[in-house]
């Protein structure tokens, strides 16, 4: 700090000897072409790992959060045992002593899976035939069938998933990798959140817990973009005030600002400025990002979409604009797999809500030259009960699925698995936390030594437990 | 950023207080921080963590003789096995252990050496030790206008050889002064006049009056409110609302009285257990209530229960503690000595709160009415109005007696005129189930629709029909028991038709039991389409008569005597408002529809005749006469009168979540936090173990309550609530804490940079009664307040984040007040203080992300639009995107201290959010109405703003700014229209390209670092 603070005071210096110049250049320059504000102009592009404590394998996360918890059995965990004892209780070893939610109470019979399965790709990996485009993209999937999380309840187990504890105020991944890692965008946020909703079943509600940034200093929270209005939240310029207005109006408070700054020296008025230009590029370039008419029909076709409609798979193409602006993590919820009854109907909408997008998804990131270093991360908060709620599941936490997806990890492997009837993760069991030791492993962070003081606790997203990078699964 | 200031300072503890200020080392100051970052965490008060048998924080534990060595030897740092193990580079010998990632640094390891070298001495916990006034000593010289505070802090400089700055200008003075008491900005004119007299005196004057306005208690309750975590819903899942504003009020009220706060402490604790509590006291114990709840289906309420209690135990401890013993839920604190057994002990006080793990339907456990004392004194005006009525109307006299008699003739009569009819088929066209009864009555249910006819066919051996009777009547099935399907019981019947064959009935009178005001009966005789509707008289059956200028005559069916008619009923009102359940009657004969209003009920009671009937039946038919008697019609009509308006005040009555004290749950240690896990020790309530010797009532072998657990923290004994809250209360003022970690005192808190300040500061706060008011004054009226904010280079160097008070701290206004401070600028803002939570504009689709139900924001359109900053709704998953873009925290957990940020998002929000934009708008039109000549109107609303001039620069720069809207705007007056419409404030000024062009320089105002910054 105290050598940062010096190279404060060395840009202080360097902007009060040209007190009502570079403001006004700067500005200038950003609505020409071509503008690339250069890290040190910037107060966000600061993280606190300065030497990354291994060679990095990604720079970029889009987190495909299928929020409500899909059925493991009807995605990517094969049961056939479960179809044979359809209808018979569910053995009482599993279920005596479990946590249980909805089904409290109540008789538990298993269930069968209400879908077959089929083996895709070179690799034959066994996916749910509701699944035929993830099919033409199997061999770039690493599935994880042995998750396991401590949370039965929607809201507790997406805080957990999302910031290592049920407890409100803990930053999300996204605020810890900003805080890390800084921003390499200069004229959109660092992280940003996109919701849909679904056609099959209830929506999920959603906090913005699950993408504030905690204890942390709240510019590494997460922006949401809105599906209605403007995209960023006061984004638009108010009704009669042009974008040249606008302009010469951040340019007059900016100038006021630093003419201030000489009279009081106050170190927080250049980074004020710097904000307001920051938020004058934002207003400029978010228009352009949302603008789909550079994408070609192909692309559109691809994805099943012609962008701007708020739906799942315009989402995933407007994910892939902003990972290619260089936005470090990019959220993207899918709000209807909270399938407690009639699951078999609502697994065909929510699986064609998805299926095809997240296909187009992966090879778009191929085509553009990005996945390489981009992690995608497929799944829910949690599972689903081997036992019927109805013609539902309900929810469940000793053993679930997702999938990852990007030149970091292992195509074509599935790992880990549970039981005969996908009741717990029993081979190569995967805590949440492993999950979040191998996403900052894998941006070249040991997740041991990202940590924040708050509360007179080295805080962690990995928390006090013991975490493990999951190394198997990296390429 | 004061976070990370925060972070790095511990960084830079050794050498800050190191510094060759002191020769000999103190253990709390120098050695503790080192020990119980780096050891404690095996080395510790956690026993089931406890490596090796050793504990560093105690002396014993430490220097124990172990076989041939001694982890430290006082006074020989050769002989300590402690120093030879953290300079090893052997990885199994070295300690801290490698992996542990926390090695010492060098001049951590010198600190340690020198300590054992001067004998190492340990020290208790310094927030832990008994609290004593300590002599505030060190200037040869006092100086006038010095406080205690000020030798404190004057001392510490010299020892530095720093000197403090100058005072601030008046006008910053009486900025800072006013922001910091009410949140809200001066008048110009106050600023005048304490610029022409500053003197010690006049400062007082301001002080004080500032202390007695009301807003004081608002900017104090911004605080408080962050501490308690008060909001508006629940925080889990669907986040659904629940009523707990009275608290607000209370919290707001109890600083302006100035109530001390060991009174204050008791009442949010357990207020409820008081005898004789107040409203006010009920009201506070809603503290208890605060915590997030869940609504989620498929909740395991034990688990829930659970929940709830240790966040009880976290946000208290963290309230008045200053501690975090919330660590203490799964293991042993890891630096301080709080036991899990400790944790579940201090939740057992929370056992007897009665409520529910799932929080279901809007059905809130404990929810009481806190009516203003207003709402009282109408309340009580009104039952006494209601009760002098309803006595004139059981009043009997000989000429009621007489009508009774003569009605009870006239309903014989009319009950043989008419015969109940079943339909043959009932169906609604827009696809309500009509279900014929065995009663004869009609039901509907099923689909709701907004609007619906219905078709109902009649068969009959009559042939002609005079007039029908409809009864309405009420159902269990129906919303608010019916008779209507609309969400209150109301229907509207548009109109109603009756055919049979090509013969349509035409009617001459419609007539009802009872009416709505405006929606008459016989306007369905009058082709009125308002339609005849029932409120406030739902719940209850109701008639309908309807008579035809002439019979119908109706069409022969084929088979012979039976004929066929129809009725179709209309009822286009919207909002479901149609019929729940009904029944048909016919009359063959003329006759007077108003005579003929007799019900099936009380004809079958008069048939019964005067001997047969009960005494209960016989009243229930003089209740009849009375109900519809013209005799009684003036009382009847002023009784519905009052019991609406009493309803009404009800309703608009606030109600809180009090506390209800029930039979306390069973409590045990919960393993590893492990809510399914019974095997635990069964805990009573007590408090931490360590701190029992402040416990005035330990030897009380009652079961203990929240009431002797608030008696306990206010005791004179408690070392850490006075020491809490005057460091707190000293970060209002300062900005920082005198202990930088002001939400934690313990071990790994920061040691104060001026332990007997704060030490002298406790004291003083207790021994003048929990004073709030004192101690601010005592604050603010230091020379050390009233320093400039502006450091120079030299101080800048050596104090960069001014630890040592050489002159003021400034930052930027909390959330609440830069809304405040705009609103008041354009003179927008509603000083009103207390009352319902307020919805400013919110951008559209925010919400968008709650379910159960799925809500549709909408903002105020009244004066609630313009409240202050501590008043809006507080949605916990989605706090209002302005306040949380200022760093308002979503209070789901405790906040001591706020994060405070300058972002992009604060600028966006300046520039463009609604409430600012109309602020400016409304300001413009203030600035042209106020002068004429450009400058001088750029000096009027500088004034307002910031209360000064503007200088040369700004006027230049504003004044071409000025120009080039103007030029804007003249060219595009349509441009200017829409500016100048902004928000729903009324508009002053028709000139709308004056009013544009200065919203361009009222914006600029309002987005200036000057604005809102405290400085």
């Amino acid at each position: 700090m105290l050598s940062q603070h010096a190279l404060h005071q060395n840009r202080r210096s360097f902007l009060s000897r040209t007190s009502l110049g570079i403001g006004s250049v700067a500005l200038a320059s950003m609505l020409g072409r071509g503008h690339i504000a250069t890290a040190a102009d910037d107060a966000l592009a600061q993280g606190v790992v300065k030497l990354l404590h291994h060679p990095a394998r990604v720079k970029r996360v889009v987190h495909l959060c299928m929020a409500g918890g899909p059925s493991h059995l009807e995605t990517l965990d094969e049961k056939p045992k479960l179809t044979e004892m359809n209808g018979q209780p569910m053995p009482k070893e599993f279920t005596d002593g479990q946590q249980i939610a909805q089904l409290q109470g109540q008789k538990l019979n298993c269930f069968a899976p209400q879908f077959p399965f089929e083996s895709f790709g070179e690799s034959g990996q066994r996916i749910c035939n509701q699944f035929p485009h993830l099919g033409t993209v199997a061999d770039d999937l690493c599935i994880i069938r042995s998750m396991h999380t401590d949370q039965i309840n929607h809201d507790p187990a997406h805080t957990l998933f999302n910031t290592g504890s049920s407890q409100a105020g803990r930053p999300s991944m996204g605020s810890w990798l900003l805080y890390g890692l800084g921003q390499e965008c200069h004229d959109l946020p660092g992280y940003v959140v996109l919701t849909s909703v679904g056609k099959g079943g209830q929506s999920q509600p959603i906090a913005a817990r699950q993408w504030h940034s905690g204890f942390l200093p709240s510019r590494f929270q997460g922006v949401q973009f809105q599906a209605s209005g403007a995209p960023v939240m006061y984004l638009n310029r108010p009704d009669g005030v042009t974008m040249e207005q606008q302009q010469q109006l951040v340019q007059t408070v900016n100038h006021l600002n630093r003419q201030f700054d000489s009279v009081v020296d106050d170190p927080e008025i250049t980074t004020r400025i710097q904000q307001y230009e920051m938020a004058f590029r934002m207003q400029m370039s978010v228009p352009g990002l949302m603008d789909m008419s550079s994408e070609t029909k192909e692309t559109f076709d691809m994805y099943g979409t012609q962008g701007g409609d708020g739906t799942f798979a315009s989402n995933c193409l407007l994910a892939r604009r902003l990972l290619e602006r260089d936005v470090r993590f990019v959220q993207l919820y899918h709000r209807g797999w909270d399938h407690h009854g009639g699951i078999k109907n609502s697994m065909e909408i929510t699986a064609k809500e998805v299926d095809k997008a997240t296909a187009a998804f992966i090879q778009d990131l191929k085509r553009t030259g990005l996945y390489d270093d981009t992690l995608l991360v497929w799944g829910g908060e949690f599972g689903r009960t081997p036992m019927a709620q109805g013609s539902g599941r309900d929810h469940h936490i000793k053993g679930f699925s997702l999938f990852l997806s990007g030149g970091a990890v292992k195509g074509g492997l599935a790992y880990g698995n549970t039981d005969e009837l996908g009741y717990n993760a029993t081979e190569n069991p995967v805590h949440v936390r492993d999950f979040h030791a191998t996403l900052l492993h894998l941006f070249g962070i040991d997740h041991h030594k990202l940590s924040y003081r708050f509360q007179g606790l080295d805080q962690r997203l990995t928390g006090v437990e013991q975490a493990h990078v999951i190394s198997e699964i990296l390429s | 950023m004061l976070r990370f200031q925060l972070f790095c300072f511990t960084l830079m503890n050794v050498c800050l207080f190191s510094d060759a200020v002191q020769a000999e080392l103190e253990f709390n100051r120098d050695i503790r921080p080192i020990l119980s970052n780096k050891c404690f965490a095996c080395h510790g008060p956690d026993a089931n963590k406890r490596e090796a048998d050793l504990r560093l924080d105690q002396a014993a534990s430490a220097t124990q003789v172990r076989g041939e060595y001694q982890v430290v030897f006082p006074g020989d740092a050769e002989q300590s096995e402690l120093v030879s193990r953290i300079l090893s580079h052997d990885s199994d010998e070295q300690m801290p252990p490698p992996e542990f990632n926390k090695p010492l640094t060098v001049e951590e390891i010198s600190l340690l050496k020198q300590w054992i070298v001067e004998g190492a001495k340990w020290q208790d916990h310094w927030s832990f030790s008994p609290l004593t006034r300590p002599e505030l000593t060190g200037l040869e010289t006092q100086v006038s206008n010095h406080s205690s505070i000020d030798t404190a802090i004057l001392a510490e400089l010299k020892k530095r050889g720093m000197d403090q700055l100058e005072v601030a200008d008046p006008r910053t003075l009486l900025r800072r002064l006013s922001f910091d008491i009410t949140g809200l900005p001066p008048t110009p004119e106050d600023v005048r006049a304490f610029e022409l007299d500053h003197s010690q005196t006049s400062y007082e004057t301001a002080v004080d009056q500032l202390l007695q306005s009301p807003h004081f208690g608002e900017r104090m309750a911004i605080y408080w409110l962050d501490l308690v975590r008060y909001a508006d819903t629940l925080g889990y899942h669907g986040d659904q609302e629940r009523s707990v504003s009275p608290y607000r009020d209370y919290v707001i009220n109890a600083f302006n009285k100035n109530m001390p706060f060991d009174q204050f402490t008791i009442e949010n604790l357990a207020g409820d257990l008081l005898p004789e509590p107040t409203l006010d006291q009920k009201v506070a114990s809603t503290y208890n209530r605060l915590n997030r709840a869940s609504g989620e289906g498929g909740v395991q309420p034990k688990e829930y229960l659970a929940k709830y209690v240790s966040d009880r135990v976290r946000t208290t401890g963290a309230v008045w503690l200053g501690t975090t013993i919330g660590c203490a839920e799964c293991h042993d604190h890891k630096f301080d000595p709080f036991t899990t057994k400790d944790f579940y002990s201090f939740g057992a006080f929370f056992a007897d709160v009665k409520e529910q793990g799932i929080v279901s339907g809007a059905n809130y456990i404990e929810q009481m009415p806190v009516p203003t004392p207003e709402q009282s004194q109408q309340e009580a005006t009104l039952k006494d109005k209601l009760a002098s009525l309803q006595n004139q109307y059981d009043a009997r006299s000989p000429e009621l007696e007489a009508a009774y008699v003569e009605w009870q003739s006239a309903g014989l009569k009319s009950g043989g005129l008419w015969e109940v009819i079943t339909p043959v088929s009932a169906t609604g066209d827009s696809g309500t189930t009509l279900t014929i009864l065995e009663d004869k009555a009609v039901l509907a249910s099923g689909t709701n629709p907004d609007r619906e006819t219905y078709q109902v066919k009649f068969q009959t051996m009559a042939q002609q029909i005079a007039a029908v009777r409809i009864e309405i009547l009420p159902d269990s099935s129906l919303p608010n028991n019916g008779p209507g399907r609309a969400g209150n019981g109301n229907l509207v019947v548009n109109a109603i038709g009756m055919t049979s064959g090509d013969q349509t009935a035409t009617w001459k009178t419609a007539v009802a039991s009872h009416s709505q005001d405006g929606f008459e009966a016989k306007q369905l005789a009058e082709n009125n389409s308002q339609g005849w509707a029932l409120l406030p008289e739902t719940g209850k059956a109701h008639q309908l008569i309807l008579v035809a200028k002439e019979p119908l005559q109706l069409a022969e069916l084929e088979q012979g005597s039976l004929h066929s008619f129809q009725l179709t009923i209309q009822q286009n009102h919207g909002s479901n408002h149609t019929i729940g359940k009904f029944r048909v009657h016919i009359a063959t004969e003329p006759l007077e529809a108003n005579e003929a209003l007799a019900s099936t009920e009380m004809v079958e009671l008069l048939k019964l005749g005067a001997g047969e009937r009960s005494a209960e039946q016989e009243q229930q038919l003089f209740n009849m006469f009375r109900a519809s008697t013209p005799l009684l019609k003036n009382i009847r009509e002023e009784l519905a009168l009052i019991k609406k308006q009493l309803t009404d005040l009800q309703q608009s009555v606030l109600t809180t979540l009090v506390t209800v004290s029930t039979t306390p749950r069973e409590m045990r240690v919960l393993p590893r936090g492990d809510w399914m896990n019974d095997t635990g020790e069964i805990v009573q309530p007590a408090v931490p173990t360590f701190l029992s010797q402040s416990d005035p009532a330990m030897s009380n072998a009652e079961r203990r309550n929240r009431l002797d657990l608030a008696k306990w923290l206010v005791a004179r004994e408690n070392p850490l609530v006075a020491r809490t809250f005057v460091n707190r209360l000293w970060m209002l003022f300062f900005g920082q804490g005198l202990s930088r970690s002001v939400d934690d005192l313990g071990s790994q808190g920061e040691w104060p940079t001026h332990p007997e300040l704060i030490d002298w500061l406790a004291v003083e706060f207790i021994e003048n009664g929990w004073n709030v008011k004192h101690m601010i004054k005592l604050i603010v009226m230091s020379h050390t307040y009233r320093l400039s904010s502006t450091p120079t280079a030299q101080l800048q160097k050596r104090d960069p984040y001014n630890y040592f008070y050489g002159r003021q701290s400034r930052w930027r206004l909390d959330a609440e007040m830069v809304r405040d401070n705009a609103l008041s600028i354009s003179d927008l803002l509603v000083t009103q203080v207390g009352g319902k939570s307020a919805r400013p504009y919110q951008p559209a689709g925010y919400w968008d992300q709650l379910n159960f139900p799925k809500r549709t924001y909408q903002h105020d359109t009244n004066q609630n639009q313009y409240r202050r900053g501590l008043y809006t709704h507080w949605q916990r998953t989605f706090l209002h995107p302005s306040m949380l873009a200022f760093d308002a925290p979503s209070r789901e957990e405790c906040t001591a201290q706020r994060e405070r940020s300058n972002t992009p998002l604060q600028a966006l929000v300046l520039l463009n959010d609604p409430t600012y934009v109309e602020a400016a708008r409304v300001f413009a039109e203030h600035i042209v109405q106020q002068a004429t000549a450009p400058e001088d109107r750029l000096n009027w609303a500088y004034q307002k703003a910031m209360q000064r001039n503007a200088n040369d620069e700004e006027l230049a720069v504003l004044s071409g700014l000025l120009e080039q809207q103007v030029a804007y705007y003249t060219s595009n007056p349509e441009e200017a229209n829409k500016l100048a419409a902004s928000g729903l404030a009324p508009s002053a000024n028709a000139d709308t390209i004056e009013v544009a062009a200065w919203t361009g320089i009222a914006r600029v105002i309002l987005n200036l670092k000057e604005t809102i910054t405290r400085y």
